[in-house]
């Protein structure tokens, strides 16, 4: 997976599966700074100490179908190789923290890679789960956030589903323009 | 530029969709599940996933739901997509690029034909 929003969508499909209500992601492109970073926080299960150490681990899988989950591994070798890293903060019954940066300018960073397609296949697969979204465009002279809340989306449309075909316009453009508008910012 | 929508739109495709009574949770409807775990993603889920909504955008479905789901365990056959009618058997199709999602959403969710060759054997 070499695409930094693909790696995003597998991340917050293990916060999904640990049973999260809210998961939160975040963007930071910051050229100020010369960084990337992203993070997910989730309200799920979490882990313990060692559960942690173990995920970072490519021989350890929390899974019981397969014994090899390679995910955060790779991840993590790719954060490092770009004068970056990856954390794991996780408390149980509380949540967990995921974080991985990279210098934004290293050549071998993986490109950020499209970030509303995942946003919108996040909202729409996984309907019960509350999403907050954010993207931040740190350039040289400006900054810029976009932020997008899944929840009063919700609560307006009531009983529609968000596989509506207008819903699912309105999504697309939502996310699409939204972060568009705020990567403006980096030029 | 596109301009960002505002909620105020989403309230008016709200009360258009109860007008032309599309809001419906009776037997018929039709259930689509996408595989989204690590094998998924990297075998081209998100694609697979995004192909599916752009149909039922384009072809203006109001009765279908879309859900991701994690593993499956059968990675091999990754890009994986299920399809549910109504009361019928789950029809489980393999490696669904769009282009296969395409024909699936075509000939099996509308036409009511299952895409035979796309079938994970059982």
């Amino acid at each position: 997976m070499r695409e930094i929003a693909l790696h995003l969508l597998d991340l917050a499909e293990n916060s999904v599966s640990a049973g999260s209500k809210t998961i939160e992601i975040a963007v930071c492109e910051d050229l100020c700074a010369d960084r990337l970073i992203a993070s997910i926080k989730d309200d799920g299960r979490g882990m313990d100490e060692e559960t942690v150490k173990k995920v970072v681990d490519p021989f350890y899988t929390s899974r019981t179908t397969r014994r090899v989950g390679l995910g955060i591994p790779l991840l993590k070798g790719a954060a490092e190789e770009c004068d970056g890293g990856l954390t794991i903060s996780s408390t149980p019954g509380k949540g967990t923290l995921v974080q991985v940066d990279f210098r934004h300018s290293h050549i071998d960073r993986m490109p950020l890679g499209d970030l509303p397609k995942t946003f919108l296949g996040l909202t729409v697969g996984h309907p019960t789960v509350h999403w907050i979204f954010r993207y931040t465009a740190r350039g040289l002279v400006a900054e810029d956030t976009f932020e997008f809340d899944d929840q009063p989306v919700k609560e307006t449309l009531q009983d529609v589903p968000l596989s509506h075909p207008d819903v699912l316009a309105y999504l697309r453009e939502t996310l699409k323009a939204g972060i568009f508008d705020a990567r403006d910012k980096l030029n | 530029m596109p301009t960002v929508k505002s909620l105020e739109d989403l309230k008016r495709i709200r009360e258009e969709a109860l007008q032309k009574r599309e809001i419906k949770s009776a037997p018929g409807s039709i259930q689509i599940i996408v595989g989204m775990g690590t094998p998924g993603i990297a075998a081209g889920a998100r694609d697979t996933l995004k192909a599916i909504l752009n149909f039922i955008e384009e072809k203006h479905q109001t009765n279908i739901t879309v859900r991701q789901t994690g593993n499956i365990g059968m990675d091999s056959w990754e890009p994986i997509v299920q399809v549910v009618i109504g009361e019928s058997p789950a029809v489980t199709y393999g490696k669904v690029t769009p282009f296969v999602a395409q024909q699936i959403m075509e000939q099996h969710v509308l036409g009511g034909k299952v895409v035979s060759e796309a079938v994970v054997p059982g």
